[in-house]
């Protein structure tokens, strides 16, 4: 067995070919004989008693299907942790743009006609839009205290630091929502037949979720729901739980008709009322001794859950324990909370409350240095994790990770020694400024905590007569590359090309549960997995005594075809098992939060021009540990991704509220980055290994969403001298901010902060 | 939709789609987007947005880069429209999909033919783009995945092979 290398190769995209011809088929690319078009009638109100639904009469409504919370054969609500949601609203509203009745028919002009002809008429409630108003309890909108989720860290004793330490440090920082943006909007399609039950097409990342809230929605056993996982285009978090409340409807519709029904949203209406990534409010309070370290703080952390809790108790989480960064915490107490307000639940977006926390945190530590009268280089490099020390959650840090040397190292890819040198002289004079920030960062790979234990995945790999492997994982792909990494280690584990290993549609009834595509966690993971039941199909065939441990693929073939020919088929699962090394206690939040964590030093270079007032980001460093890297075309597209992303987090992308409902749902007036906004964006790996990880490998997909905004914003503070400690900065910001300033010298502008 | 196409009659509408002569009855004002989609099954052309803004939805109308979703069809009537399916046979791909398979050029896919067909235009204007001709000639496409740059990659590398054969 003298395979080549198949792990660490670029080998081309598993479903490259179709993408670049148009092949590809996504969910509105499928039609089924007979098929309605569904739509959704929505709540116009923040927060509401329905007190009549009207039917006007410019519309034939005996052509249409027409369904209510009343036609929900199971339980009126979408399963996923409190199941709080309902499916259809019945008798109150708590956001606008809640779903209150399906209608479908063939023609969807018809159908948009037919939307506009419903009129609800509500009772109005009092409704609640920022997380100041929730706290203050005055309205009660959900539970007794408005609070979706809270969580608190203490380690050590802080109370106890504040008489010893050199310097107090405060700050307050905020994040908005942002909108994921996939260019593919949602979309589902439905069917239902009596004797085979419910099934679902659709674009999602988690069938299995999917595939749950469909049982409790239409009161099916398991074997009468199906989810099968179309090409997705694109998802980055925003296709983890809404895709069960549009499946539901599909389904709904579906059932009532009896015949196939395609729900596929437009851009206003998926950026109108699916879910977007938390906005955040983080206060830091730290005790610094007078050499720089860190002795103790606190750090309040609270996110805008909206209207359900849906999945925010675990968003929080994570940005929770991420709080605390890459440094050393000797003590600290972290008090985190999501609160509900009337808006669309906030949901999964790539970071998943990690980018907002530690975008406080890498902003905060640039104010430390600058009270401390250090450069932020210092005060990073001084407090920096180092192995056999613990982070906030007490988790010892086993891995050889040096982050001096990782800081070292993009330091000098990014030149910023001498940048930022000549930029200080050069700033004196002229409009444009220019600036260079750093940030350090971790990510967490996997769920948190016990929550691997709780996913307990299984994968399958099959093997066919013609000896072509076939993966069976529900992990699905929008993009990050699922197919291609798994099919590699697959191939490498059995010693054939890259060519001979395919991938399963994802399809309940077809892939076992590998648990859903989220949280960085399928290379690593399910890779691990997909490696040991690769392996399992040449233990058989060994056992069987049909292949010696060498072997050539044709010998390969023939010991498949035999072992099939004898024993009808060839499978081998792998379920996970947790490492004996991972303790987690979930009720004092305390231990491993994760089984590896990836690593990152990320340097940008700004300019703001004061004549406009807008931010270029002209250059950007990013370097990261992430373990064995599987594919270096795909992990470094990854990367720069989740950067433009980050860019568009920090500079660009601002949602309008008005009364807790997106004001500029378009992509005219919300604005993503183009091809003329992004710098360079230069990736560069380093790769320590991680024993629970396929080959060594971490999960990568969401680490690099959380350095860039807090790299940038930290670079125009350096270029302007003035404090932002709130995202998105946009030019109309800068401008508040500078001019205020100049207007009246001895008044600080707010954005400058109190510390 | 669009008022227009409820009160107007179907109109027959002929244009050569990828080098082919064809022939429908169509709305006028029904926009192209949907007519290549759903009545000649052309579903390479994507709709991300609707308004113009995305670009997923580009083909080629005579030899211009348009947004199909903004396309009256009846504007469409005598011209030539290339989509993502005419730019490659069965067998071959055209040099700009090698390599945008090889660099990492796609990533969810969604975006993919009309960013192709956006950097067909641009080499057919300009056979040798600097790296801002690229990012300007392909403002008008958005990608969510990649950040551009193994875009900018593909295109130089397909640019620079054309340019060697």
């Amino acid at each position: 067995m003298n395979a080549p290398h198949i792990v660490g190769e670029s080998v081309p995209r598993k479903e490259g070919r179709d993408k670049v011809t148009g092949a590809a088929c996504y969910v509105d690319d499928m039609v089924l004989p007979g098929m309605l078009h569904g739509a959704t009638v929505r709540s116009s109100v923040a927060r509401g008693k329905i007190k009549n639904i009207a039917f006007g009469p410019s519309v034939d409504w005996n052509e249409f299907v027409i369904v209510t919370a009343k036609d929900i054969p199971g339980k009126n609500c979408i399963s996923l942790i409190l199941d709080d949601q309902p499916c259809l609203a019945s008798d109150t509203v708590n956001h606008s743009e809640e779903p209150i009745l399906l209608l479908a028919h063939a023609d969807r002009h018809k159908l948009r006609k037919a939307v506009e002809a419903v009129s609800i008429e509500y009772e109005s409630l009092p409704s609640v839009h920022s997380m100041e108003e929730s706290e203050r309890q005055s309205t009660i909108i959900w539970g007794s205290d408005n609070t979706l989720k809270s969580y608190l860290i203490e380690k050590g004793d802080v109370d106890s630091v504040w008489k010893n330490a050199a310097h107090i440090v405060e700050g307050e920082y905020f994040t908005g929502a942002q909108e994921q943006l996939y260019i593919e909007n949602n979309g589902v399609i439905a069917s239902f037949e009596p004797e085979h039950g419910v099934t679902v097409w659709g674009s999602l990342q988690c069938p299995y979720y999917v595939h749950k809230a469909l049982l409790a929605l239409c009161g099916l056993p398991e074997d009468k729901v199906r989810v099968v996982q179309m090409e997705t285009g694109g998802a980055f978090g925003g296709k983890e739980e809404y895709p069960s409340m549009i499946a539901g409807h599909a389904a709904l519709l579906a059932i009532k008709s009896g015949k196939p029904v395609k729900i596929v949203y437009d851009r206003m209406e998926d950026m109108v009322a699916t879910t977007k990534r938390h906005p955040s409010r983080t206060r830091h309070r730290t005790a610094v001794s007078k050499d720089g370290k860190i002795l103790g703080g606190e750090i309040e952390f609270t996110i805008d859950g909206g209207a359900y809790a849906t999945l925010s108790s675990v968003v929080l989480s994570r940005g929770t324990i991420h709080a605390g960064g890459a440094y050393y915490w000797p003590s600290v107490r972290i008090r985190a909370k999501a609160v509900a307000t009337n808006t669309p639940p906030h949901g999964a977006f790539r970071g998943f409350g990690a980018p907002q926390s530690l975008f406080a945190l890498e902003r905060h530590m640039d104010r430390i240095a600058q009270v401390l009268g250090i450069s932020p280089i210092e005060v990073r490099r001084r407090n920096f994790l180092k192995p056999g020390q613990t982070t906030t959650t007490e988790q010892i840090i086993r891995e050889n990770i040096d982050l001096n040397h990782l800081l070292d190292r993009a330091l000098e890819l990014s030149d910023y020694d001498a940048k930022k040198k000549r930029f200080a002289a050069e700033n004196k004079n002229g409009i444009r400024k220019k600036g260079i920030g750093i940030a350090a960062f971790l990510h967490g790979a996997g769920f948190t905590g016990s929550g691997e234990r709780y996913l307990d995945s299984l994968v399958g790999v099959e093997a066919g007569a013609d000896g072509v492997v076939r993966v069976l994982v529900s992990s699905a792909e929008f993009g990050q590359g699922t197919n291609t990494v798994l099919c590699q280690i697959a191939a490498e584990a059995l010693g054939l090309s890259y060519e001979n290993v395919a991938i399963a549609q994802p399809d309940t009834s077809v892939v076992p549960n590998s648990g859903p595509t989220v949280a960085s966690r399928t290379a690593m993971i399910v890779g691990k997995l997909v490696q040991s039941a690769a392996k399992g199909i040449k233990q058989t065939l060994v056992k069987a005594g049909l292949l010696c441990d060498d072997y050539t693929p044709e010998q390969f073939r023939s010991a498949c075809r035999e072992y099939i020919a004898k024993h009808g088929a060839l499978k081998s699962y792998a379920r996970y098992e947790a490492p004996g090394d991972v303790y987690w206690d979930d009720e004092k939040y305390r231990g491993e939060a994760y089984a590896a964590f990836a690593w990152a030093v990320y340097v940008a270079e700004v300019t703001v021009d004061l004549t406009t007032y807008s931010v270029t980001v002209d250059d950007f460093v990013a370097l990261q540990e992430i373990g064995k890297v599987l594919n270096p075309v795909l992990a470094e597209g990854q990367i720069i991704g989740g950067v433009a992303q980050g860019i568009g987090f920090a500079l660009y992308e601002k949602v309008v509220w008005q009364n807790g409902r997106m004001l500029n749902n378009q992509m005219t007036n919300y604005i993503m980055p183009t091809s003329m906004d992004l710098p360079p964006i230069r990736v560069f790996f380093e790769e320590l290994g991680n024993i629970h990880g396929a080959h060594g490998a971490k999960g990568i997909g969401e680490l690099p969403m959380d350095g860039p905004a807090p790299a940038i914003v930290n670079a125009v503070e350096d270029a302007t001298g003035f404090r932002f400690d709130s995202i998105p900065l946009l030019p109309e910001d800068l401008f508040e901010a500078l001019r205020d300033d100049s207007a009246d010298q001895d008044v600080p502008s707010p954005a400058r902060g109190t510390a | 939709m669009n008022p227009i196409r409820e009160t107007s009659a179907k109109c027959e509408v002929s244009f050569l789609v990828n080098g082919k002569e064809t022939k429908l009855l169509a709305h006028p004002m029904e926009r192209l987007l949907d007519v290549l989609r759903n009545d000649l099954g052309l579903t390479g052309a994507k709709e991300g947005c609707g308004e113009g803004e995305c670009g997923s939805c580009s083909v080629l109308l005579d030899g211009m880069l348009v947004n199909s979703c903004l396309v009256p069809v009846a504007q469409a009537s005598g011209a030539s429209i290339v989509t993502i399916e005419g730019i490659s046979t069965h067998d071959s791909m055209n040099p700009l999909q090698e390599a945008f398979l090889e660099c990492g050029g796609s990533q969810c896919g969604i975006c993919t033919p009309g960013m192709i067909l956006g950097a067909v235009h641009l080499l057919q204007k300009n056979p040798e783009p600097a790296p801002a001709d690229i990012r300007e000639g392909l403002a008008g496409n958005l990608c969510r995945c990649t950040g551009y740059m193994q875009i900018f990659e593909a295109v130089t590398k397909a640019a620079q092979r054309r340019v060697a054969k």
